[in-house]
């Protein structure tokens, strides 16, 4: 009788003893795996913003690194002093030269989007109607130039819209103008550069959509009376607004930190905040205002990243 | 409007043409033999000559495809454990922060991006002592940082298409946690490692605007020695140097593309 409790002790204590290795080993691996990723993230991605915003408050010094300190400790009088200078945010809403540059980057990143959209949909609708091998083929032709250089993709179009480029000798030879536009180093250039680069960026979520497009849905609409016009606009467009939603942001948000396409395709008053930026660190050496600019144009963003992010859970759900 | 409209498959045509025109038209002109860009004078391959004897287009060349390289390595094992973490290991305190954290680098503006890891690494040095100065180890740091989130988006959508009942099946055999992530999801998701560690290494050869933040003198990667001279005008070498990665890189994704049709029709 006491054999058997004693062996059923022993038997329940090796179980309760691997379940407790396991269950040690499952939450040490279970933390390891989740901290590493989680801890880089923290130190490159989130605390960098945190020092862009308390550079943002520091003054241009001659100095390595460029900036006063916003701590200053006074060993003689033992007193710690913070000085935070708001001054670069009320440079930025006084100047006039910051406002129209978000202003500016905010409209050409949405004047672009909508272009963007009007030359994606149609492609993207005309993609999820071919057969699945034709359809591959496609999608592969839409995503290969994101694989090749974004530089030399940008590149390409100076060559392209130059005063002696292929666009202005085209024209020229059909007669449709005697001397040659100038296309480069123009607003509409800037445009131009943000539809091409961000193309894909727009096709590939509205293809997801319009892939799961229920089409007897439309055939319905159209049983019923609707000609085709309108049974697109009233059933095809409102099921499609997803895929539009999150195509517009994606080209949105970084169209309008863009730095590249204004600095090679546009013209020198070409205003966009991500060029100011450039500008503000790389020749006036002034970090603290690039922080500042850098703030103001991650709050402005904030909003569309949040839509972004919320559009993305409820498809999920 | 029907699927096979003419309107859609003119539309379509345009908008594949506005996509590759300026693509072809940078290819042939990189045969040009005149220094005119536009003048055509015959074809020539002087400019891959002259590009081949430029040795600070391939200093640069080197230095990218070190940073490239290793920048791809380390973001495949950084995404591989984000994705596997946001999509496998269920709830944990934090996560919400943790899945906004891995999409915002895809879609931050990059100037953003640069100044801020800049900025970051200079308090760091001020502070810690590290890392002295900036090269190298710095570009990589910052290029690791947002290629690691498109390597996890890429591993978490694959998770997300396969049930997780393999996995389920390990485990009730008895499958360690390490063991189980070794020998079974490692091998279903290889697919997904593989291209996100392409597009880690295409990105970070391709930045121009956050390697220029972070990197120090004497190390200027491949995108920041082309733009310096195509800032003022249009460069042949430039086009020829174009063309050999374009032909690169469309061969991948050709040779990519053929070998995965094989396989399916094997499958």
């Amino acid at each position: 009788m006491s054999n058997v409790t004693g062996t059923f002790w022993l038997g329940h204590y090796n179980t309760i003893r691997t379940k407790f290795n396991l269950l040690k080993s499952i939450r040490w691996g279970r933390l390891s795996v989740i901290s590493i990723p989680s801890v880089w993230l923290a130190i490159f991605f989130f605390i960098p913003f945190l020092v862009v915003f308390k550079i943002s408050l520091a003054e241009p010094a001659i100095a390595v690194p460029p900036y006063t300190d916003l701590f200053v400790w006074d060993a003689d009088n033992a007193i710690a002093e913070i000085k935070l200078k708001f001054g670069n945010y009320l440079y930025l809403w006084e100047d006039s030269f910051y406002l129209d540059a978000y202003l500016s980057s905010v409209k050409i990143a949405a004047v672009s989007t909508f272009f963007t959209l009007l030359i994606g949909f149609p492609m993207a609708y005309y993609i999820a109607g071919k057969k699945s091998s034709t359809r591959t083929l496609l999608l592969t032709l839409v995503i290969l130039p994101f694989w090749t250089s974004f530089l030399l993709r940008v590149y390409a179009w100076m060559g392209f819209l130059k005063k002696n480029g292929i666009v202005n000798e085209f024209l020229q030879a059909i007669g449709l103008i005697d001397q040659p536009l100038q296309l480069l180093q123009t607003d509409f250039a800037v445009y131009i550069g943000i539809v091409y680069t961000y193309l894909p960026f727009m096709i590939l979520p509205l293809y997801t959509t319009l892939e799961k497009l229920d089409g007897s849905l439309i055939e319905a609409a159209k049983d019923l009376g609707a000609s085709p016009v309108k049974a697109f606009f009233l059933v095809t467009l409102p099921m499609c607004m997803p895929g539009i939603f999150a195509g517009c942001l994606l080209v949105f948000i970084p169209a309008v930190g863009e730095f590249v396409i204004p600095a090679l395709l546009g013209a020198s008053d070409t205003l966009m905040i991500g060029r100011v930026l450039w500008d503000e660190f790389f020749q006036n050496r002034d970090w603290p205002m690039a922080s500042a600019v850098a703030t103001v144009m991650l709050i402005i963003l904030v909003v569309p990243i949040m839509f972004l992010r919320t559009g993305k859970n409820e498809e999920k759900q | 409007m029907t699927r096979d409209s003419r309107f859609l498959k003119f539309s379509a045509i345009l908008g594949f043409i506005f996509l590759y025109a300026p693509i072809i038209s940078l290819i042939v002109y990189s045969f040009n033999k005149s220094k005119l860009v536009t003048v055509w004078g015959g074809w020539s391959i002087k400019w891959y000559v002259e590009l081949f004897n430029n040795q600070q287009i391939i200093d640069a060349a080197m230095v990218s495809l070190k940073v490239a390289f290793i920048t791809a390595t380390l973001s495949v094992i950084l995404g591989v454990l984000a994705g596997y973490v946001l999509s496998r290991m269920g709830r944990f305190p934090g996560k919400m922060v943790v899945s906004g954290w891995i999409t915002a680098p895809l879609i931050m503006p990059e100037v953003i991006t640069g100044l801020s890891l800049l900025l970051l690494f200079v308090s760091m040095e001020k502070l810690l002592g590290w890392p002295s100065g900036r090269g190298i180890t710095t570009v990589i740091i910052a290029h690791t940082t947002f290629c690691m989130a498109y390597v996890a988006v890429i591993v978490q959508s694959r998770l997300a298409q396969l049930d997780d009942s393999l996995e389920e099946a390990a485990m009730d055999l008895g499958a360690k946690p390490h063991s189980l992530f070794f020998l079974v999801t490692l091998p279903i998701i290889s697919p997904a490692i593989i291209s996100g560690w392409l597009l880690a290494f295409t990105l970070s050869l391709d930045d121009l605007v956050i390697a220029s933040f972070v990197s120090g003198p004497g190390n200027s990667t491949l995108p920041m020695v082309i733009f310096s001279k195509i800032r003022f005008g249009v460069s042949p070498e430039v086009n020829a140097l174009a063309t050999i990665m374009i032909l690169i890189v469309a061969i991948g994704v050709i040779a990519a593309m053929w070998q995965m049709r094989k396989k399916e029709n094997v499958l």
